[in-house]
């Protein structure tokens, strides 16, 4: 008998053994999988633009000695008091309730360190936070939970919050594990029950609502702190065209990419856009609006390095918002946690069941026991190294650039390697002044 | 009495005189003329004053109240007193949709009907309605009390948490998770604290009303209750 080859085995591309574990899994347990983070997916991102730098026909400036400034005001349009922050880096809402009390307060002191503002989250707000932050940015949110006028008169800012990247047209569950005695009281709800965040708001419905809500909110607080409007990345160009029109300071945009304390996986990752496809729309309704740079554009969703900063910037935006990597600063996902996470059946950088409250880095919990172990001035120290080098970063690019501030980065200094990235944020596919979508180029 | 022309000196003249006040003044007696149906009237006062609306409002009539009295001489738009902390407002006509929305305290009177959505994620607010209400009341409703002396519409209490519902008239349909409940001494007791503060024990007694309230399944997750949802 000749010995033939054999075919060797081969997976189906389709049903994947990632595929095929989720079908047994939920044929196991008849529930949807529910986790925290963003979209896991392969997604056109910043990764896939690269900046021209100067050279004979522009000239750089000399890192290290010539000035690129990076402040941003925040809130220019209708607030009496708006916000001047030394960089243009902020810290995304993340609800105490999803974050422990120390988590909270070691993003108001890295954020306070390196002069950027901080955000509650759907949970109301601490004194952690609103202690150590120097700039703390209010969410009003659907659920209102632990909603009042004195926070509202004692925050920097306000931001209606009407969607998020991870889940646009979501709502939001906090599971009954993480509802401890002080969770519970601030939002009113009995202790242990799984907890709903609506996904819209009570007491207003459509963009003439939210006009006449902001109005509200600005009477209330004497027309003093800018009205932020954050919308998730699903309709960029006519969400921001709203928000303006119903009288935001700024307009919050989050990408597929943003996180979410807890909401079904395949909401995260099947519901919404990537961040550098939602930039050129929002800026565009700016600009179409003659509103490009006095309603402020911040975004988020997978912002990682101060290249990422500076490639946002360069497509419009007037400052950028960080999550997830805020609390990888923290601690995070880091390896040297690497044995208890695989007690809890997964590995650094892939834990994502903050839901549950086990996390081994005492961040995404509640357990005393655990968020004990995270050393708030040690986490804020490690957050604002972390925003100043990303700031370097930026500035090294923005100097290379021939900038002398972020703002002034701009689509020209960019190029796109692939021609979806060059499609999505409107940059030439590089080696060509090709914009897919639009006509001409060679 | 202090008379404030809303059509003369604005809106925002307004609500910074009303939040100019501490617990100190004496101008405790406030009469608002010629609202015209303006929105964000009386909002986020902070003081132990009464203030009088003569007129119809707009959208948000003492929202985020704490402390004042405001009664209002004609109906108001949607979200009357939403996110009230403390004090009373008292609206002599009808109320649009989410009235009391959100409210975490204090107590709201309608002695009219209340649209859609009464009372919608309330948070420790007593609401008093002597006439009807809408469709989806109470919605997510968290804590708190809502009596109402007339009728209730569709999905009455849907996904309600700990709010207690009392309702003398019909209920067209209860919402997922509502239901009916024993109606004790104690709830009686408190009913007729509630008849009486709302300006309706002349009106009804606390034996002529059912109460519902969360039958707690929803509370966590079970698969098998998915079409609940």
């Amino acid at each position: 008998m000749t010995d033939f080859p054999h075919t060797p085995p081969k997976q189906s591309w389709t049903f994947s053994n990632d595929v095929n574990a989720e079908i047994r899994r939920a044929a196991a347990t008849g529930i949807y999988d529910i986790r925290g983070g963003g979209s896991k997916r392969r997604l056109p991102h910043f990764d896939d633009l690269l900046f021209l730098g100067a050279s004979i026909s522009r000239y750089p400036l000399e890192g290290y000695r010539e000035k690129c400034a990076t402040d941003i005001w925040l809130g220019t349009r209708f607030a009496k008091k708006p916000i001047h922050l030394d960089i243009p880096i902020t810290i995304a809402g993340m609800s105490f309730g999803a974050l422990s009390g120390p988590a909270k307060e070691a993003l108001g002191r890295g954020a306070s360190e390196a002069g950027t503002s901080t955000t509650t989250g759907d949970g109301g707000m601490t004194e952690e936070e609103r202690g150590h932050s120097k700039t703390l940015v209010y969410q009003y949110l659907p659920s209102r939970y632990g909603m009042n006028p004195d926070d509202l008169r004692r925050a920097d800012a306000i931001e209606v919050v009407v969607g998020q990247g991870a889940k646009p047209g979501g709502g939001g569950m906090l599971l009954g594990q993480k509802i401890s005695d002080r969770v519970a009281m601030m939002r009113n709800l009995p202790k242990g029950i799984d907890q709903r965040s609506a996904c819209r708001h009570p007491d207003w419905t459509g963009p003439d609502d939210l006009e006449i809500k902001i109005l509200e909110i600005r009477e209330i607080t004497e027309w003093e702190k800018p009205i932020y409007v954050k919308v998730g990345g699903a309709r960029p160009y006519y969400d921001t065209a709203l928000a303006v029109k119903a009288g935001a300071d700024v307009v919050v945009l989050d990408g597929m990419q943003g996180g979410t304390a807890a909401t079904q996986d395949v909401f995260i990752e099947n519901v919404g856009m990537p961040i550098l496809a939602c930039i050129p729309q929002a800026v565009k309704a700016l600009q179409d609006l003659g509103m490009h740079r006095k309603v402020q554009l911040i975004v988020s969703g997978g912002i990682r390095t101060g290249a990422d900063v500076a490639k946002a910037m360069a497509l419009g935006a007037d400052a950028v918002a960080i999550g997830t990597a805020a609390l990888v600063a923290l601690g995070d996902n880091d390896p040297a946690l690497e044995a208890e996470y695989q007690k809890l059946g997964t590995t650094a950088g892939a834990y994502d069941d903050w839901h549950e409250g086990k996390d081994p880095a005492g961040i995404t919990t509640q357990d005393p026991d655990l968020f004990k172990r995270f050393d708030p001035i040690l986490g804020g120290r490690r957050l604002k190294n972390y925003l100043k080098v990303m700031t370097l970063e930026a500035q090294t690019i923005a100097r290379a650039c021939g900038k002398n501030h972020l703002h002034n980065l701009e689509p020209e200094d960019l190029c796109a390697l692939t021609i979806e990235s060059a499609a999505m944020a409107g940059v030439p596919l590089a080696g060509t002044s090709w914009i897919p979508g639009r006509n001409g180029g060679f | 009495m202090q008379t404030f022309d809303l059509a003369a000196q604005g809106l925002r003249a307004l609500n910074q005189t009303l939040h100019g006040l501490n617990g100190t003044t004496n101008q405790t007696a406030w009469e608002i003329v010629n609202p015209k149906g303006s929105h964000a009237i009386a909002v986020g006062l902070d003081a132990p004053i009464d203030v009088t609306v003569k007129g119809s409002t707009g959208y948000y009539c003492a929202g985020m109240n704490k402390q004042a009295t405001v009664r209002v001489k004609g109906s108001v738009g949607p979200g009357v007193a939403e996110n009230m902390m403390s004090g009373t407002v008292i609206v002599d006509g009808d109320a649009s949709q989410y009235a009391g929305a959100t409210g975490r305290g204090g107590l709201l009177v309608i002695k009219g009907n209340a649209a859609s959505r009464c009372g919608i994620s309330m948070k420790g607010i007593d609401i008093v309605v002597h006439g009807n209400i809408g469709h989806m009341s109470c919605f997510m409703a968290q804590s708190g009390n809502l009596v109402v002396l007339g009728d209730a519409g569709d999905a009455l209490g849907d996904s309600l948490y700990e709010a207690r519902l009392f309702v003398r008239g019909s209920v067209k349909s209860l919402g997922a998770d509502c239901i009916e409940k024993e109606m004790r001494p104690e709830h009686l007791e408190l009913l007729a604290d509630l008849l009486k503060r709302g300006e309706a024990d002349h009106l009804a007694k606390p034996e002529e009303f059912k109460r519902y309230g969360s039958a707690r399944k929803l509370y966590n997750f079970n698969v098998d209750n998915a079409s609940a949802y």
